[in-house]
């Protein structure tokens, strides 16, 4: 039986490990970008190694809370939706990995006027992931605060696309810039819009979940 | 040849380990939540206890609606409660163990000239009415207690696993349990008053008597039931039948045990008498039944909509043709047990003896208070010499 509990226990804290990288990829994301935007590339590649790094972390622990779930046969019941919810948020942190290495290898132009605008585009899609963190953490829980995060990711995400819209606008009204140029910004709009798009994906497929928690 | 007429008890043993464990176990199985090696001998070790500790209280109220007191007509009442068992299971008609019983026992009485106590079998019948609705009840109380605790406790979806995994095991040898005290009286109870079995001094230490040898016989072969053939029912309750998360099987096996063990217990028959409360009678009663119960009180306070009750009044139907159709069977077949093959099916010395025991219902409603009761003289006085 203190086996039971224990490996338990030892599943608890490694999602509560893999939550962890979620949040910590937020926050080199932001400080990556920051970077980025104000020309520190150096700080920049740095934060991207360490980004990459514990994106490796999280899908080892993802596999690894996977295999334990099946082989232990722990929550039969709900082990389908912890099963989705692990792979999708992971994913999220992917698409956060994957922006920030774009970044690194295509190298986008900064606009000056822009760079505000930009950099509070990347910290609402942070947002979105930080509040869809939360809400799984709340599943796991205390179902009754499931809805309110879920509702902060809902209007992170709104905002989100508000601000890329604005900002892609910004971009296609200058006709100091080519097509291609004005296309290549606006692919890292998207990009960072669609972190905040996948999160609320997840808090979707959440939602649902959740009912299903409730006896 | 006392082995050979223990058969068919044995044959309803069986019978009850492989159906009625699948009702404590069945979910927690089904759902992987519990490994069948761990259901299986925590309820055959508490049905074994259960059985062999507390089923006498159940056994002396099917004795006093009629005490088969001949080894072939206990034989013969086991085999066609079995039989009757099987016949309306193959038929997909819900049955229960302890109304084939009753049935075949009545089948009994009335082949043998053998008097009724219309008194018993009106609270027998009763028991069959307010058991489900008594589990019924439990359900929603443990129900609504559970939603609110849950709401409030923030424990982890892990560790919600971890305590519920124990409780389906507690819960489980709680209802193994009272299925051991409450349901004995259906597998051996038509052969306490045929006594095959002498008393024996164990060491010194305890007696063990006819009848508890019987019920650990009896018990015994529900165990070899639950190991030989549950499995399959298990998964057919946990997967097919209705499908209630862990949890919710929680509350429902608990609210029928509970049930089951109310209707069984001594121990709580003497702290209510005690406590100048009226008792609830000894009286087995279908695990089935308090289990459709339980699940019908949780749809109701979860969701209504759920509850399909075109197949509730299917269940109630086979509820009402089981004893009947036992006790017909019974009937017709005592006639060529007696007959045909030439066996005893009643002891008439023993029955003239028991008959002058039961008070016939006219005099019961005599008594309206204590105080006439008292007037009457002691239930000592009223017994014949030599009893």
């Amino acid at each position: 039986m203190i086996q039971l509990f224990g490996s338990h226990k030892q599943i608890e804290t490694e999602i509560d490990e893999f939550l962890d990288q979620i949040i910590g990829g937020g926050l080199l994301f932001k400080k990556g970008i920051k970077f980025y935007l104000d020309g520190r590339f150096e700080e920049f590649e740095q934060r991207l190694a360490e980004l990459i790094e514990l994106e490796k972390r999280a899908d080892h622990l993802r596999r690894d809370i996977e295999t334990k779930l099946y082989t232990k046969t722990l929550i039969p019941e709900f082990r389908g939706d912890v099963l989705g919810l692990l792979e999708h948020s992971d994913a999220v942190l992917n698409q956060i990995s994957d922006t920030l290495l774009e970044f690194s290898v295509e190298k986008p132009e900064t606009l000056d006027d822009l760079r505000d605008l930009k950099h509070e585009l990347a910290k609402n899609a942070i947002k979105a992931s930080e509040f869809m963190v939360k809400s799984i953490r709340c599943y796991f829980r205390d179902l009754s605060a499931v809805r309110d995060n879920i509702k902060q990711v809902h209007f992170s995400r709104e905002e989100t696309n508000r601000l890329s819209e604005k900002y892609k606008r910004e971009i296609f009204s200058r006709k100091e810039l080519r097509l291609s140029h004005k296309m290549h910004l606006r692919y890292f709009a998207r990009s960072i819009e669609n972190i905040a798009d996948d999160a609320e994906d997840l808090c979707d497929r959440l939602a649902i979940a959740a009912i299903k928690r409730y006896i | 040849m006392e082995w050979i007429y223990l058969l068919s008890g044995l044959f309803l043993g069986w019978s009850l380990g492989a159906n009625d464990a699948a009702n404590i176990f069945g979910t927690a199985v089904g759902s992987r939540m519990v490994t069948f090696r761990t259901a299986a001998l925590v309820s055959t070790v508490f049905v074994i206890l259960g059985a062999v500790i507390s089923g006498g209280g159940t056994t002396e109220t099917l004795g006093q609606l009629g005490a088969v007191n001949a080894l072939a007509g206990s034989f013969t009442v086991a085999l066609m409660a079995g039989l009757s068992v099987a016949i309306m299971t193959n038929m997909k008609l819900p049955v229960s163990t302890s109304q084939a019983v009753v049935g075949a026992i009545l089948g009994w009485n009335f082949f043998t000239g053998s008097p009724t106590d219309y008194g018993k079998l009106l609270e027998i019948v009763g028991t069959w009415f307010f058991s489900p609705i008594l589990a019924g009840g439990f359900a929603i109380g443990l129900y609504l207690l559970a939603k609110r605790w849950l709401g409030n406790a923030r424990i982890h979806m892990l560790q919600m696993d971890a305590w519920t995994r124990l409780g389906l095991i507690v819960v489980g040898a709680f209802g193994a349990y009272s299925l051991g005290a409450n349901n004995i009286a259906n597998v051996m109870g038509m052969f306490v008053f045929a006594a095959p079995f002498d008393s024996f001094s164990v060491y010194g230490f305890f007696e063990f008597s006819g009848t508890q040898q019987l019920f650990l016989l009896g018990s015994v072969s529900i165990g070899v039931g639950i190991f030989t053939y549950s499995y399959k029912v298990m998964t057919t309750v946990g997967n097919d039948i209705f499908r209630l998360t862990p949890i919710l099987a929680l509350i429902v096996v608990l609210a029928k045990s509970l049930v089951l063990f109310i209707f069984a217990s001594q121990g709580l028959e003497r702290i209510l008498l005690s406590l100048g409360l009226p008792t609830l009678p000894l009286v087995p009663v279908s695990s089935s039944q308090a289990i459709i119960g339980a699940i019908i009180g949780v749809a109701l306070v979860k969701s209504r909509s759920n509850i399909n009750f075109a197949v509730v009044g299917r269940i109630a139907t086979g509820w009402v043709i089981t004893p009947i159709i036992a006790a017909a069977m019974c009937y017709v077949a005592l006639f060529f047990v007696q007959n045909v093959f030439e066996q005893q099916v009643v002891d008439r010395e023993q029955q003239q003896q028991q008959t002058s025991l039961i008070t016939p219902a006219a005099e019961i409603l005599q008594f309206n208070n204590p105080d006439q009761l008292l007037q009457a003289g002691s239930l000592a006085d009223m017994l014949p010499a030599g009893e």
